[in-house]
């Protein structure tokens, strides 16, 4: 038993006991930590595979942001946990035969799945790993070269990801006073100020600070 | 013995059932039910990632980082929606979502 075997059982153990705590346990805090738990482990299978870049962006992307946003979330909404888990016991039956249905399918595909001696030459040409290059160098010359478009998309959806959240989550709030920076670089000499001339023996009065409002009347 | 495709290939379907378990209890908890969809995510990532190792073909793993994009960009929304909904309901009930129910 060398030592990859053992860390492959390590992981790919604690992966899977992370991922049954996820979706049982009580409180869903300790669910996001054990989901970072998950995605930690299989940071360290992917490295096990030999995807180091792809281990250190599921580490940097998930447990960095996702799992700190759900977080975010599951600490920010006032909710009560345990009336939402009321027919967790009523769906725990057909949701474990179906699972295990599922699982006996997916296992018997992997068990007898071979691949067709001559599926190897139909296949496109193999963007095939450099030897002498490191992980993250060979990725990038795939993805910027043949992928680049997929790329370009990838970009783009997290863009429409970035308005969508915003959008969806910024407010209108009335009755607070807020910066508008806007206004304020508007605001010029001619309308801010005006000159006075005081004649002798006259004072000036107070005329106060002069500032429009959103819908440009005086105030 | 020697790790190779199908223990991989045998570990991320784990996953995989285990993210379907996880949506089939939890039809309650939508925070939960977004969380098992990014085990169901991970677990194909995993797949992907074991085949272009298996292969030596590096596009398995282009193909994973996008996965990655998307599993990122869905998880930015389905929590927006989901504190939109709650500041609009007070709830996170899903099964109150039938709204839009003919």
């Amino acid at each position: 038993m060398n030592v990859i075997t053992l860390f492959f059982y390590l992981f790919s153990g604690v992966l899977i006991a992370s991922a049954v705590m996820v979706v049982s346990s009580r409180n869903p805090v300790h669910a996001v930590l054990f989901l970072i738990l998950a995605f930690v482990n299989a940071a360290g299978l992917f490295l096990l595979m030999g995807a180091e870049f792809l281990a250190m962006i599921l580490i940097v992307v998930y447990v960095g942001a996702v799992a700190v946003l759900f977080l975010f979330v599951v600490m920010m909404l006032d909710v009560d946990f345990a009336e939402l888990r009321q027919g967790f016991l009523q769906y725990l039956p057909i949701g474990a035969v179906i699972s295990a249905i599922f699982f006996i399918e997916l296992a018997l595909v992997v068990g007898t799945w071979q691949l067709a001696p001559e599926a190897l030459a139909l296949r496109k040409a193999a963007a095939a790993a450099p030897v002498d290059a490191m992980n993250a160098r060979a990725l990038g010359r795939v993805l910027y070269t043949e992928y680049v478009y997929f790329f370009q998309a990838a970009g783009l959806i997290l863009l429409v990801a970035m308005i969508g959240a915003i959008v969806l989550t910024l407010r209108e709030r009335h009755g607070v006073r807020r910066q508008d920076v806007m206004r304020q670089n508007a605001r010029g000499k001619a309308d801010a100020m005006s000159v006075v001339t005081v004649q002798p023996g006259q004072g000036v009065t107070v005329q106060g600070v002069k500032r429009k409002d959103a819908a440009g009347q005086e105030v | 013995m020697v790790i190779g495709l199908s223990h991989y290939l045998v570990v991320a379907a784990m996953l995989f059932t285990l993210g379907a378990f996880g949506i089939f209890i939890n039809r309650k908890n939508v925070i939960v039910i977004l969380m098992s969809i990014e085990l169901i995510l991970l677990s194909v990532n995993i797949n992907l990632v074991a085949f272009s190792t298996h292969l030596g073909d590096m596009t398995g793993q282009v193909f994973a980082l996008l996965v990655l994009t998307v599993a990122a960009a869905e998880a930015a929304i389905g929590l927006a929606i989901l504190v939109v909904y709650f500041r609009n309901r007070g709830t996170i009930a899903v099964e109150d979502i039938n709204v839009m129910k003919g």
